[in-house]
């Protein structure tokens, strides 16, 4: 006899056992190591290291070992990590102008205090397959860069523009404790903190396809990259029992300040406005979505009409998440199959019926 | 010297809690507090054991946590529930998640408390009371959500209007507060859905 | 005892009893109070990120990890089945965190987590009855916008579902909806019930049972209390009305319990037995005795 899904103890066992068989794939190739992944697929473990919300460099490149280097499973095993691990509370809010710049470009002046310093970059390469590669390599040493007088000081773009009032002042700190989604339910309308984790823990995917529509006319902003910044900051905490500021350590960020154009509103003038973005490690295109976003998310703020995805606060912090967004999606995995036969009960119910109106229609024309 | 707080924080918590939900859940049932919890617990007089017993359970740093004026009285009160909690102290009933209430028949009108919001009536004070009294099958006529048919509870000491504020708290629905009972080694619940009236 | 009862397991020293840390713990048990106290009506909780997917139970994951205590006993199905493998994957997490002893048996339950049933044998005034709920908002396939319907709930004004209700009448000569039925609770909020078949929404009313549902992804927590009144949404002229099956189960030759239609060669054939596991197996037991 027929009897539905049984053993299912047994068949889990079994999945694990050959996920784990999977993961490790034909044993007469060397093992992964955490520091192999660490070390070559860095952007990856900064990508994971960003959306699971951990500055952890060996955790998530482990995560992505185990996860079979599958992004969203791996932000997914930092994340619940993450959620097991004491908070002592907030840190001091990282000074990026104070960064220890390895990367730095601006592409609304042609050059500017500091300089321009393209560091390890994409973007003009040529996309061209290298197989040399796939034998092991030797790598020539960068050459060392010719140092500048005004090395080492590297004001933000925005701070020089904002000498001239030319754009819009970075918000004052108000003192006011900064909200944790992690902690409390959003409720909307949801502050620009708040926004601006959800936006940083969001998948880079979809919040670069928002970032996107806004550049194709899906509320537009009028971007402009002020800066991109890449390197490493001092994080402090100042723990209560001693009143002043501790260093823990340092962490690189990627940060990017976008300058978008402001033809002013009953209540501001014409200036500029900004929109922010900031990632752990080197994550650009994260960074830069980020910051397109968030600067679409303020158009209520500037007062903006909001008409596009990317401006509708509920619909971009609703859906941005990866966790929340496969979990769901692929929940249709599991049996579905009691509400299933109820609606199936219910197509049987209106097809008799339908057919039973089409027949007596069929029959009154015969007899016409 | 601090008095110690429970003795088995995980376990002390859940039973403890186990007993609030039940008795909001099932109003005009009373429930014993895990046995020797309440004998455990010393914590400075005039504090109750049953009254500490649920802060500990229910509060931290998260829910502001008012004090009658019999326990505000007594700095060693709001020093141990402090320490083992961390829950902040509000002089401002309306501004309390928790109402700590030793001395029942004083307590402040219930609408100096917080009743929550209409799209936030999850945002309301929560009455923590400790009473001589709370006797099951006698007394006020309770029914509503929880109660098979009509329920009865007897109460002491209360002030004098406590049915017609019970009736007005319930008139606000889905507005109002809700109360934990404790007697010594028990507790109770009136939670706002529930419909009291007079003998 | 029963065999059903599983020996209590060991539980895994290096995580707090059933998984979560206190401080967490202790704002989903504000939540549920909160909850009682309210019936029907959606607390904001902090959900956690666990280490199961979102949809996948992680609501009612929280509610069962913040009330349980070692002296329950845990069933835990889906579909109505013991066996099906969130079903299995969720005992197993509890087991593992919390070693709590757990069954297959209603009767002998404390805590049943489910998803998209309500067991057949009725609950007991000793028993709590959790919930994982995908979409806890009634409203939301009317109104997307959570501050729009936040407002409904505040001011009571659940017109748009009725007139959804009766699009339906309107077009099909009945209300077309067969699971996630919306129910109104204590005459005040409507709520959904979670996935369940319309076939259960009779179970929730006047339940000795205290019932609680817990949406993790969502963030919210609401319960029905015991002995509360659950009213499915209907109309004077069309009165709510439960799926019929008309045949008895093929295995335990029950009538009056929900079934499934199970597919059993290529050529069209089909048997319905009972999807609670459960009753199906003590009722082919005790005719074989």
């Amino acid at each position: 006899m027929y009897v539905a899904v049984k053993g299912g103890e047994a068949a889990i066992d079994n999945a694990h056992r050959l996920l784990a068989e999977a993961r490790r794939g034909d044993p007469a190739i060397p093992e992964l190591s955490v520091a192999q992944i660490r070390a070559q697929m860095a952007l990856l473990v900064d990508r994971v290291m960003t959306e699971g919300s951990l500055y952890d460099p060996d955790l998530a490149a482990l995560a992505l070992k185990q996860a079979r280097g599958d992004v969203v499973e791996a932000v997914f095993l930092v994340r619940a990590y993450r959620t097991t691990l004491p908070r002592f509370g907030a840190s001091v809010p990282v000074e990026t102008g104070a960064m220890t710049v390895e990367r730095r470009i601006s592409a609304t002046f042609k050059d500017l205090p500091g300089g321009q310093v393209l560091g390890p970059t994409f973007d003009y390469t040529h996309r061209l397959i290298d197989f040399a590669l796939a034998a092991e390599s030797e790598c020539e040493p960068a050459a060392e860069a010719e140092p500048r007088a005004d090395a080492g000081t590297c004001p933000r773009v925005t701070d020089l523009l904002a000498q001239d009032g030319l754009i819009e002042p970075s918000p004052a700190d108000d003192g006011a404790p900064v909200g944790d989604l992690t902690r409390e339910p959003v409720d909307y309308p949801a502050d620009r903190a708040l926004r601006l984790q959800a936006l940083a823990r969001g998948d880079e995917g979809f919040i670069l396809s928002l970032a996107y529509s806004t550049q194709r006319g899906y509320g537009r902003t009028h971007p402009f990259v002020g800066e991109i910044r890449v390197g490493a900051v001092d994080v402090a905490f100042v723990p209560e029992e001693l009143g002043f500021a501790v260093p823990l350590g340092r962490v690189r960020l990627t940060e990017c300040q976008m300058v978008n154009q402001f033809k002013g509103s009953g209540a501001a003038p014409p200036q500029f406005t900004r929109g922010y973005g900031l990632s752990f490690g080197q994550s650009e295109r994260k960074a830069m979505a980020m910051a397109l976003v968030d600067r679409a998310l303020r158009a209520e703020e500037l007062g903006e009409p909001v008409a596009s995805p990317a401006q509708d606060q509920e619909f971009v912090l609703a859906h941005c998440d990866s966790l929340q967004a496969t979990g769901f999606v692929e929940h249709l995995k599991l049996p579905h199959y009691v509400d299933f036969q109820a609606e199936l009960e219910l197509v049987r119910r209106l097809r008799a019926a339908f057919e039973e109106t089409s027949d007596a229609a069929g029959m009154q024309e015969a007899a016409e | 010297m601090l008095a110690p707080g429970l003795a088995d924080p995980v376990h002390d918590a859940q039973g403890t809690f186990r007993a609030v939900m039940d008795v909001l859940a099932r109003p005009g049932q009373v429930r014993a507090l895990t046995p020797g919890l309440a004998a455990g617990l010393a914590p400075p007089e005039p504090l109750t054991p049953e009254l500490a017993a649920v802060a500990l359970t229910l509060t931290d740093a998260d829910t502001p946590v008012w004090l009658d004026a019999a326990l505000a009285a007594v700095p060693a009160v709001a020093a141990y529930l402090r320490f083992h909690t961390g829950a902040p102290l509000t002089d401002d009933p309306a501004r309390a998640a928790f109402a700590l209430i030793r001395d029942p028949a004083r307590c402040p009108p219930l609408s100096r408390f917080a009743p929550g919001t209409p799209a936030y009536p999850d945002t309301s004070t929560t009455l923590v009371l400790a009473l001589d009294t709370l006797i099951p099958g006698t007394g006020l006529r309770l029914s509503g959500p929880g109660i098979r048919g009509e329920a009865r509870m007897a109460l002491a000491p209360l002030p004098e209007t406590f049915a017609t504020q019970l009736a007005a708290n319930r008139a606000d629905f889905p507005l109002g507060v809700d109360l934990i009972l404790s007697a010594p080694g028990r507790v109770a619940g009136l939670p706002r859905s529930t419909v009291v009236t007079e003998a | 005892m029963s065999a059903a009862i599983a020996q209590r397991p060991e539980r895994e020293p290096g995580y707090n009893f059933a998984y979560l840390d206190e401080g967490t713990k202790r704002m989903i048990r504000r939540a549920i109070l909160k909850a009682i106290a309210v019936p029907g009506y959606q607390v904001p909780f902090a959900s956690r990120e666990m280490p199961m997917p979102y949809g996948w139970g992680t609501g009612g994951v929280q509610v069962t990890a913040a009330i349980l205590g070692r002296s329950d006993v845990l069933k835990v199905i889906d579909q109505g089945a013991d066996d099906t493998t969130n079903a299995v994957s969720i005992r197993r997490f509890f087991a593992r965190t919390s070693g709590v002893a757990t069954t297959t048996r209603t009767a002998e339950a404390t805590i049943i987590q489910t998803r998209h049933r309500i067991p057949e044998t009725p609950l007991s005034e000793g028993q709590v009855l959790v919930y994982q709920v995908p979409i806890p908002e009634p409203l939301r396939f009317l109104e997307p916008r959570e501050t729009e319907t936040r407002q409904l709930h505040a001011l009571a004004e659940y017109g748009a579902m009725h007139v959804k209700l009766y699009e339906d009448i309107s077009r099909h000569g009945h209300i077309a909806t067969t699971y996630a039925y919306p129910v109104e609770v204590a005459g005040r909020y409507v709520m959904d019930p979670s996935p369940t078949p319309k076939f259960d929404n009779p179970k929730m009313d006047d339940c000795p049972a205290l019932q609680l549902f817990g949406a993790g992804r969502e963030r919210r927590i609401y319960a029905v209390p015991p002995y509360t009144r659950v009213r499915s949404l209907d109309f004077e002229d069309h009165p709510f009305r439960v799926q019929e099956f008309t045949q008895p189960c093929a295995l335990c030759g029950a009538s009056g319990h929900y079934l499934d239609e199970v597919v059993t060669d290529d050529s069209g054939g089909r048997m319905f037995i009972c999807s609670d596991t459960d009753i199906c197996e003590t009722r082919v037991a005790e005719a074989a005795r």
